[in-house]
């Protein structure tokens, strides 16, 4: 673990009280309704709030420790802070911003990179426009770049997409995407948005109240029947990781993953590529005997593992080997079928979204 | 300048040229601070600093002078002292007219600064902190320059007020033509002598250029600022 988390602080009326730590890499999201804690966490990382106890390590350096008293300033924790607002020096160029942090760093990143984060994150054509010339998904991304330049362990994101319209929003998560693959950071990503959650993160910690209730990979909490947090928020269904296969000549690429095969149309990706695939649980279709005749491509052998209800729909969470996924259907089907845990089903995946490939790390 | 003015009346624009920049300048630096103080930081007592630094916007400038000349006149506390140790003397001397322009045009200064301060969005310390910023370099590379606006309303402001100052400086340091006769004593002192009005006429029209010329530098300073 690069990063721990243990901060404890008392506000009037309201505790925080949450301990996490974050892999060497990837993303891990803090996941919480507005006023849970979350920008507070991550303003006790960077070292802009000093909490009454606790204790924080990046990268093997303890930044903060109430009970030794140490306490090392933000200019000298290497925390790069993405805000929620850009915060952009607005009498600065583009490229003056994107170098305060990098002229500042203590192991500055070579000349190189520098062109390598304008072209990852699309900069070229705004180097030399002002703040205000922006719009917000060009600011977002800039904030980005800064941060990134300052040669940070750890790359706090405060809901950098949470001021921005959907639009926006998907222009920017393409550049996300590719900064998780090819940062090599531990990024602590701080969301209230499932959607964007699923999209993004490895990991998850769940703020409630001041307290993480919750933490663990992405891929099971996602279709966990049981969370509270989940419970009534639109239903994601599963992330599954998948290997493009062999190419093949029938138009579809196959993605293997622990559990099965998915085929979806053809993709660009090269063989061998890690992807991440979501499935909706409205998009999966539940049958006990094994379909034929049938337009969909996808048709997995699974086995029921729990049941919970959703007012008038079920909620049916499935093993495929060591993967799960989710189904929702109808309080009506989950009769007729007789569904129970243990209970061996085919499930009829209608369609599903791949995300962006994942390239090889060749990040300094 | 001689075609147009009289060797005096040259040298009473110039001494006032020269107080007004002394003073102005002198103050820029301690204006700044208080203006900061005042913007960033809560302490007790605040309220009566504030008040102090604009007393004498609403004390009469007489007042300030005759305070001044209790002070540091040769036989005050503070001046004697002074003197005596530093062979520093303020009164009856340009110096002193410089120190009571400051004074009292310290206010206009300390407002607009203070005003462009608050104006900063406070979470660009932050970013700059995260950035790797120690206080200095964000003071020196994100506040100043985003203050730059307000120094500079402020400085030309201070400037304006001070070339028209006159009861602290009779007061203080009384009205010795070459030394302490800026534009408005000799305005007065035209008017004392029969005959003076048209001088008098002169160098009213004079301040009135004078005074256009800062506006208009101010205006122009303020568009650069902002572009």
């Amino acid at each position: 673990m690069s990063v721990e988390v243990n901060i404890r602080h008392a506000f009037l009326g309201f505790t925080l009280d949450v301990a996490f730590a974050l892999p060497k890499s990837g993303v891990t999201a803090l996941f919480g309704a507005s006023g849970a804690g979350k920008t507070t966490i991550v303003s006790a990382i960077a070292g802009t709030f000093r909490p009454q106890r606790g204790r924080v390590v990046i990268g093997g350096r303890t930044v903060l420790d109430t009970a030794a008293g140490i306490f090392v300033p933000p200019e000298q924790r290497r925390a790069g802070m993405v805000f929620q607002d850009a915060r952009l020096f607005p009498h600065m160029s583009v490229r003056d911003n994107l170098l305060f942090g990098w002229r500042r760093a203590v192991a500055p990143v070579d000349a190189g990179a520098i062109d390598r984060v304008v072209t990852l994150l699309g900069l070229e054509r705004l180097l030399e426009r002002r703040p205000r010339m922006l719009s917000g998904g060009e600011k977002s991304r800039v904030a980005l770049g800064r941060a990134l330049l300052s040669s940070p362990e750890i790359l706090l994101l405060d809901e950098p997409l949470a001021a921005l319209d959907a639009q926006r929003r998907a222009e920017i998560l393409p550049y996300l995407e590719r900064l998780r693959d090819e940062a090599g950071l531990p990024m602590l990503y701080v969301s209230h948005a499932l959607d964007e959650v699923a999209r993004l993160a490895d990991d998850i910690v769940v703020i409630k109240e001041g307290r993480s209730v919750h933490s663990g990979s992405v891929f099971d909490l996602l279709t966990d029947l049981e969370l509270p947090v989940l419970a009534g928020a639109p239903p994601v269904g599963a992330v599954v990781v998948a290997t493009v296969d062999k190419p093949r000549d029938d138009g579809l690429t196959a993605l293997a993953f622990d559990g099965g095969t998915l085929f979806v149309s053809q993709l660009s990706a090269p063989t061998g590529a890690r992807l991440r695939v979501r499935v909706r649980a409205e998009e999966i279709m539940l049958a006990l005997e094994e379909p034929r005749g049938i337009s969909a491509n996808n048709i997995l052998a699974c086995r029921v593992v729990a049941l919970a209800e959703v007012g008038p729909q079920a909620d049916i969470q499935l093993t495929c080997g060591a993967t799960r996924l989710v189904a929702r259907i109808t309080h009506a089907s989950a009769r007729r079928l007789e569904l129970a845990p243990g209970k061996a089903v085919f499930a009829v995946v209608k369609s599903v979204t791949v995300d962006a490939p994942s390239r090889a790390c060749d990040w300094p | 300048m001689d075609a147009i003015l009289t060797p005096p009346e040259s040298e009473a624009l110039l001494l006032s040229l020269r107080i007004s920049f002394v003073a102005v300048f002198a103050a820029l630096p301690l204006a700044f601070g208080a203006a900061l103080l005042l913007a960033r930081t809560r302490f007790p007592g605040k309220v009566l600093i504030d008040g102090l630094i604009h007393v004498p916007l609403v004390l009469p400038p007489v007042a300030i002078g005759f305070l001044l000349l209790t002070a540091l006149g040769t036989r005050g506390v503070l001046g004697g002292w002074l003197l005596h140790t530093f062979g520093i003397r303020f009164v009856f001397s340009w110096t002193g007219a410089a120190l009571a322009s400051a004074i009292i045009t310290f206010p206009f200064q300390v407002r607009a600064i203070r005003l462009s301060l608050e104006a900063i969005d406070p979470g660009l310390q932050q970013a700059a902190q995260t950035l790797g910023a120690v206080w200095w370099d964000r003071l020196l590379n994100v506040t100043l320059p985003l203050a730059l606006p307000g120094i500079t309303a402020g400085v030309v402001t201070a400037f304006a007020a001070s070339l028209g100052e006159f009861g602290a400086i009779i007061t203080f340091v009384s009205n010795i033509e070459g030394e302490t006769r800026t534009l408005p004593l000799a305005i007065y002192t035209a008017l004392q002598a029969p005959g003076g009005d048209a001088e008098a006429m002169r160098l009213s029209l004079l301040s009135i250029a004078l005074a256009l010329i800062f506006m208009t530098l101010a205006e122009f300073a303020q568009r650069r600022a902002r572009a």
